[in-house]
C-alpha cells in the first residue's frame, strides 16, 4: 500500500505538464495560484487516489475473508456440538439457522449484501452479533497494544538514533545485539518465561505480578486504574521486547543514510552544532520510514497479538480471534478479519496522507 | 565590501594586504588503516596560500586526497599535524572559535542536490548561516536572504523564497548553495567541484557567478577540481596534488603552458586538443595506505621509466629521496628530475 516512489515520480511527472490533464475541468485553477504554492489541487488528486486504493483494498478483504476461512479445514456445527449427544435432525436445524445449509454462492451473496449495511452477522457459539463481540473486546486490545506500540516506537527511535550516531562504537553493537536477539524470541515464549518468573515466582524472586486477565475485578475507582496497571506490566514488557528492534534497525539503517548527505555537512560547515545538525537536518529527514512503520504498527494495533493475549488471557480481540478460529466460528472470524484489515488499511491511509505534510516531494 | 560586517563577534580583523588570507602549514591530515592496516596518509605535508580576492584551484585525480585538503581548511577535520592559519591567526579547533571562523569561511559542495536539505525550502536553505551567527550588517533577514539569492543570479529573489530545491533546476540549486555561502558575506569560499554535476552551459554561468564575485566583493576561492580547462578558466594560481601532497605549484599560465612535473604533463597530454602525444600512466593506482618511497610518483613516472631520469642521473634520487615540501608561494615542482634540467641549458622549460 505505501507506494511511495510511484507517487513521487507521478507529482513530479504532473509537475512538469503543469497538471495538463486536470488543468482542463479547472481551466482558473492553474493561473489563480502562481508559485510559490500551486499545491492544492495536487494533493487532492493525490488524496482522491489514495483514498479509492483503500476504499478498493477493504472490497478486496471483504471477499478474502469470506473465501479464506471456508478453506479452513472444520466443520462449525460439529465442532460445536462435539461432546453432547446430538441427533441428525438438531444438526441440520443448526445448519439451517446458520446458513449453512445453502449452496456457497448464496452464503456469499447474503454476506456481501449485509456486510455493506454494516451487519457482520451473529456468532455461532457466542449467539450475539459479531458487531457488539467486537465492540466488547476492543477497549482492552486498544489499551495493551495501545501502551506497548507507543512505548516500543518511542524506544526504538530513541535507541535507534543513538545508535546511528555513534555507528559502530560499543554502545551501538550491544544495542542491535540485544534488540536483535529479543526480536528472534517468540513472544508466547518469552511470555511464559516472565509468567514463570515474575509471576509465579522463582527462587527467590516473589510472584510479583498476576498471571493473567485485565482486573481482578474487586477494586473500583482509581485503585482500579492501578490494578489494570498492574496486570498490564507483563503483557506489555513482552511486547516491547519483541517489537522495539523493528522501529530500531529502521530508524538506524535510515539515519545512517541521511548521515552521508553532503547537506549535513553544509550545515556543519556553516557553524550550526552537532546536535543541532541532528536534530534539524538528519533526524527529521530520516523519520519518513519510520514514521510509515508507527502507523502500520498502529495499524495492528486493533488486531492485537493473538499470541500474548492468548498466554496472558487477555480479554482484547486477539483471543476472540483465537477462540473463533478453533471452532471455526465463519461470521466472527470473518468479522474479526474485516476489522483487523480495516484497520490496517486506515492506517496506511492516514500514513499515505501525513506523508506529504513530512515530505515536500511527496503529492505536489 | 569589508565594511559591511558591523558586528565584530570575530574578533579585530585583519584585512591588509600583507600576508595571505589562508595559509596551510605543514598539513597532514592521517586517518587510522582499515583492520589493522597501515594509516592512510591523505593529507601529507601540504604548504598552501590563498591571498585575499585569489582564486588558487587545486587540481589532481581522484583520490588523491584534494577533497581531505579542503575539509581541512575548513576546520571539518582536525590535521594530525601542521595548522591552518586565517588572516595570520592558526585555527583553533575549539566549537567557540571554529564558529567565528565558519562565518568567515564558506563551502560550496559539488552536488547541488545533495548538499540542500530536500525539505528545507531555499528561503530557509539560505537563511540558515544567518541563524547560526546572526545577520550581518544589521540587516533584517529577509533583506539579507534576498540579496544574497540576487547576488547570486536568482531575480526576483522572492519569487524562490518558497520553492524547494527539487522544484529547481539544478544550475539554479547550486545557486541556492552559492547564495547561502554568500549571504553571511564571507572572506573566502572553499569550493569542492562546483561544477562538475552541472550541464556545459550551466557550468559556464556558475563560472562567470564565481569570477564575478571575485571582482565585485574581493572574495577569495579555493575551487578543487578534478578538470584542468576549469583550473585554466578560473584561477590566479594552480596547486598541483598527487596522492597527498602538491607537486606542482605556480600561476596557471606558468603551469599549464609550461609544466614541470611529470604528473602535471600526463595531465595535460590527455586534454583534448592538446596537440602533443598522450602519456598514459601506467603501475598500480595511487593508494594513500602504501605511499610509495622516494619520490610518490615514480612507480607510476613515464620520466624514470623511459630511461630519461637515468640520463639525467637522478634516476636513484628518483627511487630514494622524497622531493622536499614545495613552499606555498612561487613557482616550483617537486620533482628531481625537472631541478635536474632546470639547471641545465637545454632545460626544455626555461622556467
Amino acid at each position: 500500500m505505501t507506494t511511495t516512489n510511484p507517487s513521487v515520480a507521478r507529482a513530479h511527472e504532473d509537475g512538469r505538464r503543469g497538471g495538463g490533464r486536470r488543468g482542463g475541468r479547472r481551466p482558473g485553477d492553474r493561473s489563480s495560484s502562481v508559485p510559490p504554492y500551486p499545491r492544492a489541487p495536487a494533493y487532492l488528486t493525490y488524496l482522491a487516489g489514495k483514498l479509492s486504493g483503500a476504499v478498493v483494498s477493504l472490497l478486496a478483504v471483504l471477499v478474502t475473508g469470506f473465501f479464506l476461512f471456508r478453506i479452513v479445514p472444520g466443520d462449525p456445527v460439529a465442532a460445536m456440538t462435539r461432546g453432547m449427544p446430538t441427533s441428525a435432525e438438531q444438526l441440520a436445524t443448526l445448519r439451517r439457522q446458520f446458513g449453512l445449509d445453502l449452496p456457497v454462492w448464496r452464503q456469499f451473496t447474503d454476506y456481501c449484501g449485509r456486510a455493506l449495511t454494516g451487519d457482520l452477522g451473529t456468532s455461532y457459539q457466542f449467539r450475539q452479533p459479531v458487531g457488539e463481540l467486537i465492540a466488547q473486546r476492543l477497549p482492552a486490545t486498544l489499551l495493551l497494544t495501545g501502551v506497548a506500540v507507543v512505548l516500543y516506537s518511542a524506544l526504538g527511535l530513541w535507541l535507534g538514533t543513538r545508535s546511528a550516531w555513534r555507528h559502530g562504537g560499543l554502545g551501538d553493537r550491544l544495542n542491535t545485539g540485544l534488540a536483535l536477539t529479543l526480536w528472534s524470541v517468540p513472544s508466547f515464549w518469552l511470555g511464559l518465561l516472565l509468567i514463570i518468573v515474575f509471576s509465579v515466582g522463582v527462587g527467590p524472586v516473589p510472584g510479583l505480578f498476576p498471571t493473567g486477565g485485565m482486573s481482578s475485578g474487586t477494586t473500583t475507582g482509581p485503585a482500579q486504574v492501578l490494578d489494570v496497571a498492574h496486570h498490564m506490566v507483563l503483557p506489555v514488557l513482552t511486547l516491547v521486547a519483541v517489537g522495539y528492534a523493528q522501529t530500531l534497525l529502521v530508524t538506524r539503517a535510515s539515519l545512517l543514510d541521511e548521515m552521508g548527505g553532503d547537506y549535513l555537512v553544509t550545515a556543519r560547515a556553516k557553524g550550526l552544532r552537532d546536535d543541532l545538525v541532528r536534530r534539524r537536518h538528519a533526524v527529521p529527514n530520516a523519520l519518513l520510514p519510520t514514521v510509515t512503520m508507527v502507523f502500520i504498527n498502529l495499524g495492528h494495533v486493533a488486531a492485537g497479538s493473538i499470541l500474548v493475549e492468548t498466554v496472558f488471557s487477555w480479554p482484547g480481540l486477539g483471543g476472540l480471534f483465537y477462540q473463533a478460529l478453533s471452532v471455526p466460528d465463519l461470521p466472527l472470524v470473518q468479522g474479526l478479519f474485516m476489522v483487523f484489515a480495516g484497520a490496517m488499511i486506515v492506517m496506511n491511509l492516514l500514513a499515505d496522507l501525513a506523508y506529504p505534510l513530512l515530505d515536500p516531494r511527496v503529492g505536489r | 565590501m569589508t565594511g559591511a560586517y558591523a558586528e565584530g563577534a570575530a574578533g579585530p580583523r585583519k584585512t591588509e594586504a600583507s600576508g595571505p588570507l589562508l595559509a596551510a602549514t605543514g598539513l597532514r591530515v592521517t586517518f587510522p588503516g582499515r583492520r589493522g592496516g597501515p594509516e592512510v596518509r591523505a593529507v601529507d605535508g601540504v604548504e598552501l596560500a590563498i591571498g585575499t580576492g585569489e582564486i588558487v584551484a587545486l587540481v589532481g585525480e581522484s583520490g588523491c586526497g584534494k577533497s581531505t585538503l579542503a575539509r581541512a581548511l575548513l576546520g571539518l577535520l582536525t590535521p594530525s599535524a601542521g595548522s591552518v592559519a586565517f588572516a595570520g591567526e592558526p585555527l583553533a579547533y575549539r566549537a567557540r572559535a571554529l564558529r567565528a571562523y565558519r562565518r568567515r569561511v564558506q563551502l560550496v559542495l559539488q552536488d547541488p542536490s545533495g548538499s540542500l536539505n530536500p525539505r528545507h525550502t531555499v528561503y530557509d536553505a539560505v537563511a540558515e548561516g544567518l541563524r547560526v551567527h546572526g545577520v550581518p550588517g544589521g540587516r533584517d533577514e529577509r533583506t539579507a536572504v534576498a540579496r544574497a539569492l540576487a547576488r547570486a543570479g536568482l531575480r526576483p529573489p522572492e519569487r524562490f523564497f518558497g520553492r524547494y530545491p527539487h522544484e529547481l533546476s539544478g544550475g539554479q540549486r547550486q545557486r541556492v548553495v552559492i547564495a547561502g555561502a554568500l549571504v553571511l558575506e564571507p572572506e573566502l569560499i572553499v569550493a569542492d567541484e562546483p561544477v562538475a554535476s552541472l550541464d556545459a552551459s550551466v557550468r559556464g554561468e556558475i563560472l562567470a557567478l564565481l569570477l564575478r564575485l571575485r571582482d565585485e566583493l574581493g572574495l577569495a576561492a579555493l575551487v578543487v577540481t578534478h578538470d584542468l580547462g576549469l583550473a585554466w578558466n578560473i584561477a590566479d594560481r594552480v596547486a598541483v596534488m598527487y596522492l597527498g601532497r602538491i607537486v606542482e605549484t605556480g600561476t596557471v599560465e606558468e603551469v599549464l603552458s609550461a609544466p614541470r612535473h611529470p604528473y602535471t604533463r600526463a595531465l595535460l597530454s590527455v586534454l583534448p586538443g592538446g596537440g602533443a602525444e598522450p602519456v598514459v600512466l601506467t603501475g598500480e593506482p595511487p593508494d594513500p595506505a602504501r605511499v610509495p618511497d622516494g619520490c610518490r610518483f615514480h612507480v607510476r613516472c613515464p620520466v624514470l621509466a623511459s630511461g630519461e631520469a637515468e640520463r639525467a642521473g637522478v634516476a636513484d634520487a628518483c627511487r630514494t629521496r622524497d622531493p622536499a615540501v614545495l613552499p606555498a608561494h612561487g613557482r616550483d615542482a617537486a620533482c628531481h628530475w625537472a631541478a635536474a634540467a632546470g639547471r641545465e641549458p637545454d632545460g626544455r622549460d626555461g622556467g
